[in-house]
């Protein structure tokens, strides 16, 4: 018999793979030393804070746009990950995806 | 020390991305089909910090796979069912639960200290964050959407009953309502009063009957049936 009790999850812990990814990095920089917690608590605050003045956040995808935002601008602050230097890599990914067959691994070129 | 894993839909961090399970999936498709706009932004910037040396691409794989598969409310039920069986074990909770946390392997990852509330009939505790989503990862793994709601991070602190009475719960009136507002550096765990009609029973029986949201403070413990 297992230990374990039958735990009901009606609700995945990330909804979309790239909440998890998103998560994952930043809590990887934080330990990594780029940044305190605190730090990145207080500047994750100001945008939901700054999000949630134009319509109410319900939690979900919006909450993770702001700690998108948020770890974006972070990174180009600190020079770790210019503006120019994500969106060329950005249009990279995306030319990767629209260039490679269906069902086949996407890989970055060049 | 056991591991539950908890069943969940996932089939790995980078699967909708290479396997293309996005909404207007279609087998006919001549190319792989697009991430979002913001998985790419994420893609880009994973991309951009692996090839400068600044992350560690299978420190991510361990982070998610922690916090997916083995982080869950199951750990913060284990030491609730703990101190509801030693008296203790409970008091040391209360004075000081780092060190006691830390001993069951539970410690947070980013330095922060975790305070247990413990419910009584003249006080009930509920936990908010009203800054962003500060939450006892270690304990509960990650916050359920309604909490990192900018709702539930206005109401909870203006009108904790009305919330209360949303989520299930009525109190007697002559309970007082404390909400505890977590911060990046104090996380709370709110330690739900045992259920009648449970004396004899196990640890592990215990466990089964606490709730994540009687761990926030939005629940109670369940009544063995």
């Amino acid at each position: 018999m297992s230990a374990c009790p039958e735990v009901a999850a009606p609700e995945p812990v990330f909804a979309e793979p790239w909440h998890a990814q998103v998560f994952a990095l930043t809590v990887h920089l934080n330990e990594a030393g780029r940044f305190s917690w605190s730090d990145w608590v207080e500047r994750f605050s100001a945008t939901l804070k700054r999000h949630g003045l134009s319509r109410e956040l319900d939690g979900g995808e919006d909450y993770f746009r702001a700690w998108l935002e948020t770890l974006e601008v972070f990174l180009a602050e600190d020079g770790a990950a210019s503006r120019a230097e994500a969106e060329v890599m950005r249009s990279r990914w995306e030319e990767a995806y629209l260039s490679t067959p269906h069902g086949a691994p996407v890989h970055l070129r060049g | 020390m056991i591991v539950c894993i908890m069943k969940r839909d996932w089939t790995g961090p980078h699967a909708a991305a290479q396997h293309g399970r996005m909404p207007h999936d279609h087998h006919d498709h001549p190319h792989a089909l697009l991430p979002p706009d913001p998985a790419l932004r994420v893609k880009a910037l994973e991309t951009i910090l692996t090839q400068k040396g600044l992350i560690d691409p299978a420190a991510l794989e361990e982070i998610i796979d922690t916090y997916q598969n083995k982080i869950g409310p199951q750990n913060g039920a284990r030491v609730v069912a703990r101190a509801w069986s030693d008296p203790e074990f409970r008091a040391a909770l209360l004075a000081d639960a780092d060190p006691v946390l830390a001993d069951l392997g539970y410690y947070g990852r980013q330095g922060e200290h975790m305070v247990v509330v413990e419910n009584t009939p003249q006080q009930h505790n509920m936990v908010v964050c009203t800054l962003c989503s500060c939450y006892p990862w270690p304990l509960l793994g990650i916050p359920p959407g309604w909490y990192k709601s900018d709702a539930y991070r206005a109401r909870a602190v203006r009108e904790p009953r009305k919330v209360l009475a949303e989520f299930g719960v009525t109190l007697p009136p002559e309970a007082a309502v404390r909400v505890w507002d977590s911060t990046a550096e104090v996380r709370y765990l709110v330690l739900p009063m045992r259920p009648e009609g449970t004396g004899g029973m196990s640890e592990e029986e215990l466990a089964a009957l606490v709730t994540r949201d009687s761990m926030i403070g939005t629940g109670l413990a369940k009544v063995p049936s």
